[in-house]
């Protein structure tokens, strides 16, 4: 790959990076596709040091919180049913007096009821909303601090591929990212399968902690059965993908195969949150999928399955898709694809060589820049080329990303955020008005040193212009991450 | 103790930025006096001529054509004097220029001779004789000289709170006392009409968004009445929010306890296109600053007496009006001063004429005074600041720029 000098740096680090910072252009313009894989061969790639409680200690924290929460609100309820009746016997009292000794009416019976709060201290916010917080902060530090930022960009697309969502597992969202999917992004594709599908996080939130087999121990002693919600998604979205040619058997089958595969509640002091292969969940027997016998091992019968999936063709296909479409185009070069899906097949699913890949293909060096930055990138890159990381809190930058559409780990589905100009544009004015507020917290910054550092020669002249000629400073780093050589890579 | 601290600390729901210092001058207090002051930075560079025009020169017609202000204009401008007239958008600084709290100070102009809006924003609020990298600005030094022994005691720094940013006229080593904005103001108007600009060039999707959304925006108003966070702050909300941001920087300063030194920025002033001199963009500006300008005096309260507020922006504009309505970045402009501690009710100026000889590289209005003549002359009589610090801290290298006497009463 012959990419070099100052346009193909900053393509680079818009492309697969977080965008440039500071000299970044011109400190890789002599070998970028180097740089961009030297990323992937950074010690502790990926890893995130962090001393935040682990996906079952946060979820007990939350579940103790919520416990609490609800004690608190019955202690209310108490409270004022108390008061409604003393109200009511002191009107009863009141109209016997009316004839003539004063009412003897006191709130003190009342204050003495109120309860005794014994959950946070006031103007904090509420527990899990401080986990989230402080996930939000690491995750999106790695992201502004990066060198470039290739593997935490690696990092994002996976942790959408294989979404969870906050709204359902609040207490999870951050630590499964670290716990299911920093470890694997570099490694093999069959391992970061297993560790995202048998994390208690993707359990819950795809209902597998209470799928049981019509055959198995509690199913029969329950009445109940199966819950097919992490088979299909299994099969459609994170692996094969959709119309591959997987049936509803297919899908049932998986779904018996998985049955068991849950967690020990949250409420349990000691590993509450905690993967749990269940038996007596378990459907008893072989399961046939995608025409292969698997025998009843247990919980190795799913991991079976999800190896085999994992090494399919169509889902070096899907992935290869994917991939492509995330970094360079919406509608990516058939042949970029060919040339990731044969990586994909031929290395075993190494996605670190998948990766590099992805970056020496000639393909992924177009000069076109198509693609717009989905919100939470395009705002990280502003964060990193002001050097506003320390000026805005970690709750602006989240509430910024939820103005644009996409909140942090909320997406609407399991299919999580779309990866389109189309999804994204209409936010475009959103974005003019998070760009004005952040760039006017943006202290001491020279607009025109930060467009040669943000965009180099990507830089029209237009776009130099009407940031050279704003009315202040602020306005021009607002219009500078507008421009259409910032939104787009 | 001189330190007087604000008795509580306070959110303003305005923009851009106020600070104060919580530091009563000492001299000042000896005297029995409580002396006020607020700077107010017009950031895009105002045009003089259109808010102050020289009605009475020979050339001015000529110069601005239909554009000039004159008597017999639609709505004529408000007469200051024989030769000058104010924008009609500013009665009530009128009534305080007819009540002698006002002086406009025109053909003036801090040492910048260039045109780019960051160095002569920067320079104004340094201080510096030349652009120059600056860690402060002048205010925060002036203060630094007004504390005892000419240094500020760290003990009785008391910082409350650093909103997101603290222009740079306001920086320093002197205790800084700032509020931050709570609500964010959207874009405004003008980056928006800059976007869409910059991407009919180079992103038609990009402008076909932004061109929707403002229609879209304009259906939802019915007008240009702006409610609610996410709409274009329209006229009268930028009205509303020049006077929240002017006017509680004077509640504070009136308070017995508070700071006595305050600072602001106002932005939007760089009309380039369709200047709406009359009426339109700029009209609708100085009404919103005049607004402005009537909340401090109505929010100071007693304290109005002995205050003075100096406006102050980066340069002027050009003195022809431009191939699209508008003026381009240009050199002199007006200073304007209000409060009731001036000696008021005049238009100070050593007018250099219109003619293209008499402009500005042709182009111009020339600067015949000097605005750190103007502010030292304020910093000295109202402030009781050493007239050589001033020549040497707050405006380094200012020795041979006198301070403006008699603008105090």
């Amino acid at each position: 790959m012959s990419a070099h000098g100052p346009a193909a740096a900053a393509l680079a680090l818009h492309r697969f990076g977080f965008g440039p910072v500071g000299d970044s252009i011109s400190a890789i313009a002599d070998d970028p596709v180097g740089a961009v894989l030297a990323d992937l061969d950074r010690p502790g790639a990926g890893q995130i040091a962090s001393i935040l409680p682990s996906s079952a200690e946060s979820a007990r924290q939350v579940s103790d919180f919520q416990a609490e929460q609800q004690a608190q609100h019955k202690l209310e309820q108490r409270a004022k049913q108390e008061a409604d009746a003393k109200a009511t016997a002191t009107m009863a009292d009141a109209r016997m007096s009316m004839a003539g000794a004063s009412a003897n009416t006191s709130d003190a019976a009342v204050t003495a009821a109120q309860p005794t709060p014994f959950l946070k201290p006031p103007n904090q916010p509420p527990l899990p909303q401080q986990l989230l917080l402080s996930e939000a902060k690491v995750r999106f530090d790695a992201a502004a601090t990066s060198d470039i930022g290739f593997v935490e960009r690696l990092v994002w697309f996976w942790s959408n591929h294989f979404c969870i969502s906050a709204d359902k597992i609040v207490g999870m969202a951050g630590p499964y990212e670290r716990e299911a999917i920093r470890p694997h992004v570099l490694g093999r594709f069959a391992e970061l399968l297993s560790a995202v599908e048998s994390h208690p996080a993707m359990l819950f939130y795809l209902d597998n902690v209470e799928s049981m087999g019509p055959n198995s121990v509690a199913g029969i002693n329950r009445d109940r059965g199966l819950n097919e919600n992490l088979a299909r998604e299994t099969l459609e979205l994170h692996t094969l993908g959709v119309r591959s040619g997987y049936t509803q058997t297919d899908v049932t089958n998986f779904a018996k195969v998985l049955t068991g595969w849950s967690w020990i509640p949250p409420f349990e002091p000691d590993h509450g949150g905690e993967f749990a292969f269940v038996k007596r969940l378990h459907e008893p027997g072989d399961q046939v999928v995608m025409g292969k016998r698997y025998p009843d091992t247990g919980v190795e019968q799913g991991r079976a399955v999800l190896a085999d999936l994992a090494r399919h063709p169509a889902t070096a296909q899907h992935i290869a898709e994917k991939l492509a479409s995330h970094f360079v185009a919406d509608d990516p070069p058939p042949s970029l694809v060919a040339k990731l899906a044969k990586t994909f097949h031929d290395r075993d699913g190494d996605l670190k060589e998948v990766a590099k890949t992805l970056v020496t293909a000639d393909e992924s060096w177009t000069m076109q820049r198509q693609k717009l930055k989905p919100p939470a990138e395009w705002v990280a890159g502003i964060i990193r080329l002001s050097g506003t990381e320390a000026v805005i809190p970690i709750g602006r930058i989240m509430n910024a990303q939820a103005t644009l559409g996409a909140p942090l780990w909320r997406p609407p589905a399991p299919n999580g955020w779309p990866d389109t100009e189309a999804a994204w544009i209409d936010g475009i004015p959103h974005r003019v008005d998070i760009a004005s507020e952040f760039a006017r917290r943006a202290q001491g910054v020279d607009p025109l040193t930060l467009l040669n550092s943000g965009l180099g020669p990507l830089a029209s002249r237009d776009t130099h212009d009407t940031v050279a000629r704003a009315e202040t400073r602020a306005q021009a780093l607002a219009l500078l991450v507008m421009s259409p050589e910032f939104l787009r890579r | 103790m001189n330190f007087h601290a604000p008795s509580r600390r306070e959110i303003l729901l305005a923009s851009g930025t106020l600070f104060a210092w919580a530091y009563l001058p000492r001299v000042a207090h000896a005297e029995n006096r409580d002396p006020r002051f607020l700077a107010i930075i017009l950031r895009g560079a105002l045009d003089g001529l259109a808010t102050v025009a020289p009605v009475g020169d020979p050339d001015w017609v000529a110069l601005r054509g239909d554009n000039a202000l004159t008597p017999s204009s639609k709505v004529p401008p408000l007469k200051l004097n024989d030769f000058f007239a104010l924008n009609p958008a500013m009665p009530n600084l009128h009534t305080m220029f007819q009540a002698n709290e006002a002086i406009v100070v025109h053909a003036c102009a801090t040492p910048y001779r260039e045109r780019s809006h960051f160095d002569g924003q920067d320079l104004l609020e340094s201080g510096l004789p030349k652009v120059a990298p600056s860690d402060s600005g002048w205010l925060n030094r002036a203060l630094a000289t007004l504390a005892p022994g000419g240094r500020v005691d760290p003990k009785d720094s008391r910082i409350f709170a650093v909103g997101p940013v603290t222009p740079l006229i306001a920086r320093g080593s002197a205790p800084i006392l700032s509020w931050a904005p709570q609500q964010v103001m959207p874009a405004s108007e003008d980056t928006m009409a800059r976007l869409l600009d910059l991407y009919r060039h180079s992103d038609a999707k990009f402008a076909a968004v932004l061109d929707d959304n403002s229609r879209l925006t304009a259906i939802e108003h019915g007008g240009d009445m702006a409610h609610g966070a996410a709409k274009r702050p329209g006229p009268a909300r930028v009205r509303a929010y020049f006077s929240e941001a002017a006017g509680n920087a004077a509640k504070f300063l009136a308070q017995p306890d508070g700071p006595r030194v305050g600072a602001l920025a106002l932005d939007g002033w760089d009309t380039h296109v369709n200047e709406g001199i009359a009426s339109g963009r700029l009209s609708q500006l100085l009404g919103s600053l005049d607004d402005a300008l009537a909340a401090v005096k109505s929010n100071m309260g007693p304290a109005w007496d002995d205050t003075v507020v100096v406006l102050a922006t980066e340069f002027g504009r050009t003195a022809h009006i431009n191939g699209t309505d508008g003026t381009d970045h240009g050199t002199a402009t007006v200073s304007l001063l209000v409060g009731g501690a001036l000696k008021g009710g005049r238009v100070i100026a050593d007018w250099p004429g219109l003619k293209t000889a008499d402009l500005y590289q042709k182009r111009d209005l020339k600067p015949t005074t000097d605005l750190r003549a103007v502010i030292k002359g304020v910093l000295k009589d109202h402030l009781r600041a050493d007239e050589r610090a001033l020549a040497q801290n707050v405006f380094p290298g200012s020795d041979a720029v006198k301070p403006m006497a008699g603008l105090v009463a």
